[in-house]
């Protein structure tokens, strides 16, 4: 049982406005804005990036420059100026050989501002941590003890020097450079980012976790992460994201790709609260994402997810289940409050036989938001007995937020099961009045609703993150409901 | 205890209570009955702190305090406790966190620290015993896929966690078979005190059978237009309450 009551928490959020809303005056080293083949090529030499790397990523912008914006998802916003955007901003006192000691004093009160001395989760909560501040990957924890049992977790921009053949076996297997608009300006100008290799047959004994920061303002951040899980090996990786509180938007396109070979088993949990914009809908960050696995036989990949930040969300974490008997899993919570907009949920393919995927999608809009939950179902005419199981619900608060569902489902497999349920229901002013008559006043009545609404999914987070998740849910939704 | 004086209250500007008059001392039981309508549930409602219904005359003293500024969460936590006619779900919040988290909001307000797990566990222990809970049943979501029964049982084993100085009992009888009738009106007796109240607020006599009260007053038309003791219930029980209807000439 957790020690963490809800008092502590609610101690905790005494002061409830985005409290990740700093900005750290550190020293970097920004591009100017703009993009164009010289910048690709500057970032891949910023970063001593062999030429097959370079190619890779002129290869990316090429197909880029082709593509447009897509439109398709259920948010409205004023399309990001690509060529007002520093497309490489690194905290200027990073030293690509240095160690946790070297790191800027500045950097670290950073951390700790964030609640992430590094120091102490060294020794205290067993995460290795890699932290990644604007485009850079600053400081990568326990490596020499994951190193011992040959795991390898590291900034991909150092794979890249050390471990090329890694990197290039994987790199864009799972999300091809031009894969989507996104997708493509990332490998292009993608600066930083985790990279993690799991050998066969190793369970990786401690949660992998990386911290996001934007800090600089108008720079983009576009990290890539790599994770590959040998054969019959585990790991449970953790993502965390913050940003300082801005007028002017953000943007934030990432790539996640997944390789679990046969017999693994990759959980990612993602606890994301960049900056939402204020009150009024201004500022707050645009977060595009890309984030696919590749399963294999028998492989299982789990994708848990928090939302409660961002102005624009549009991501779609999935599964390819490619290999017999693998499984996939999204259990999502997205929370949209203000003026946020949303439009987040999964794909599952179904190639092999037997394969199985569930999907549980929480939904709850407050204030003005509009909150989507978009999700594809598809069976292969060769995955012989595929099952799904889908549930979305949403919950709303107050009248004049918006949830919506747009399940798709392409079964060309007579064998496949595939279910699906939703439920759309309102905090009502009798539930808040029940609680009320029981001495539990309206702020704490609605968090202790949505908790209870958002279980299912707060269940599959490791404990430290489900204590961060419950406290975020509350403090996204602080007076939505007036 | 409880003193209400001539109040008059509307929901969406239509009276409902028209001037009702009422003392609760210490240690008493408290009946009120009467027809569809009449505006028992109003009562409950209004003494609560629901902010739907407005008063628009008289007053509601607890202890001498005027209930008026008071949030329903206050009320709650100077001891007024409503058993509702009919409980809502909240999914996913078990019967255990949701006492849990009315208990210690209840302590803060009064400035005290979180009630120990220790104590805590032994007073469930203690009340689900007493109303004869299993214990299973206080890991289920709040009234989430419960019958009628376990429902009311729910809100009976609540007031038995909080303790309160002044219980309304809406309807709690209504709903329930024999067996769950007896187990919770023996709740109720046991949680009598000579410090506490309780308003029975029902339709009929028979929840009276096992909780006696020792005065009954019948509602109609948002005013108490007879009050009596025990026997008048029966009476009603009777003879119905069209002869009450016709002597007050409504």
């Amino acid at each position: 049982m957790s020690k963490y009551t809800e008092d502590d928490l609610r101690e905790e959020l005494k002061t409830k406005e985005y409290e990740y809303g700093f900005y750290t005056d550190i020293e970097s080293d920004t591009f100017p804005i703009g993009l164009n083949e010289d910048v690709v090529i500057a970032i891949s030499k910023k970063k001593n990036e062999p030429q097959w790397m370079t190619d890779w990523r002129l290869e990316a912008f090429k197909s880029w420059k082709e593509m447009t914006e897509p439109e398709w998802a259920n948010v409205h916003y004023q399309k990001p100026d690509f060529q007002a955007i520093a497309y490489y901003s690194a905290p200027a006192s990073v030293d690509p050989n240095k160690t946790l000691d070297d790191v800027d004093a500045d950097l670290l009160a950073m951390y700790k501002k964030l609640g992430i001395s590094v120091d102490e989760q060294k020794k205290m909560n067993n995460i290795a941590m890699d932290i990644v501040v604007d485009s850079v990957s600053v400081a990568t924890t326990f490596k020499k003890t994951l190193s011992e049992k040959g795991i390898l977790f590291m900034p991909i921009s150092e794979a890249i020097q050390e471990h090329p053949e890694l990197v290039k076996k994987y790199l864009g297997t799972v999300v091809p450079q031009k894969d989507n608009f996104y997708a493509a300006l990332n490998s292009a100008v993608f600066s930083d980012g985790s990279f993690c290799y799991i050998p066969k047959g190793v369970r990786c004994p401690m949660e992998l976790s990386t911290y996001f920061r934007i800090n600089q303002a108008n720079t983009g951040q576009f990290e890539r992460t790599l994770v590959i899980a040998d054969k019959g090996s585990y790991v449970s990786y953790l993502e965390g994201c913050t940003a300082p509180s801005r007028d002017e938007n953000q943007l934030h396109a990432a790539v996640v790709e997944l390789i679990a070979l046969d017999d693994a088993e990759i959980k990612y949990s993602t606890v994301q609260n960049w900056f939402p914009g204020n009150a009024e809908g201004k500022g707050g960050v645009y977060n595009f994402v890309t984030k696919r696995g590749i399963c294999e036989k028998n492989a299982k990949i789990s994708w848990t997810q928090v939302e409660t930040g961002s102005a624009v969300t549009w991501k779609y974490p999935s599964c390819i289940l490619k290999g017999d008997n693998s499984i996939g899993e999204f259990y999502s919570i997205a929370v949209t409050n203000n003026y946020q907009q949303a439009d987040t949920g999964t794909k599952m393919i179904h190639l092999g036989k037997n394969t199985k995927s569930t999907i549980i999608s929480k939904g709850i809009s407050a204030g003005k938001s509009q909150n989507s939950y978009r999700g594809l179902v598809q069976v292969s005419p060769r995955a012989e007995n595929a099952r799904n199981f889908s549930q979305c619900d949403s919950l709303l608060m107050g009248n004049e937020c918006g949830a919506h569902t747009f399940p798709y489902i392409e079964v060309k497999n007579k064998s496949a099961q595939i279910e699906h349920e939703a439920t759309t229901s309102k905090i009502g002013e009798d539930q808040i009045f029940y609680c009320n008559q029981r001495g539990i006043e309206t702020e704490k009545a609605i968090a202790l609703i949505v908790n209870g609404f958002s279980k299912d999914v707060l269940n599959k987070l490791p404990m430290e993150f489900a204590v961060e998740a419950q406290k975020l849910l509350e403090i996204s939704l602080e007076g939505s409901v007036g | 205890m409880l003193k209400i004086n001539d109040l008059h209250a509307s929901v969406e500007d239509k009276p409902i209570l028209r001037g009702i008059n009422l003392h609760v001392k210490p240690g008493e039981v408290h009946a009120i009955m009467g027809p569809n309508g009449s505006g028992k549930s109003t009562l409950a409602s209004v003494i609560a702190g629901k902010e739907e219904y407005e008063v628009n005359k008289g007053d509601i003293l607890l202890d001498g305090e005027d209930l008026e500024e008071l949030s329903a969460e206050e009320r709650a936590h100077k001891g007024v406790f409503l058993s509702f006619q009919y409980p809502v779900e909240i999914p996913g919040v078990s019967v255990t966190n949701f006492m849990k988290t009315a208990i210690n909001e209840t302590r803060k307000a009064k400035g005290l620290p979180d009630m120990p797990a220790n104590e805590m566990l032994k007073l469930i222990r203690e009340k689900s015993e007493l109303l004869e809970i299993d214990r299973k049943f206080l890991s289920r979501s709040l009234n989430q896929g419960f019958s009628g029964g376990e429902k009311k049982r729910n809100e009976i084993f609540q007031m038995a966690m909080l303790e309160p100085k002044l219980a309304i009992l809406d309807e709690t009888d209504s709903g329930l078979d024999i067996d769950a009738l007896r187990i919770v009106a023996n709740g109720v007796n046991k949680l009598k005190s000579k410090d506490n109240a309780v308003i029975v607020i029902t339709h009929y006599q028979r929840l009276l059978d096992y909780t006696v009260p020792d005065f009954v007053h019948v509602l109609h038309n948002g005013k108490i237009v007879k009050s009596g003791t025990k026997e008048l219930a029966h009476e009603l029980e009777a003879k119905g309450y069209d002869w009450i209807k016709e002597e007050v000439g409504a």
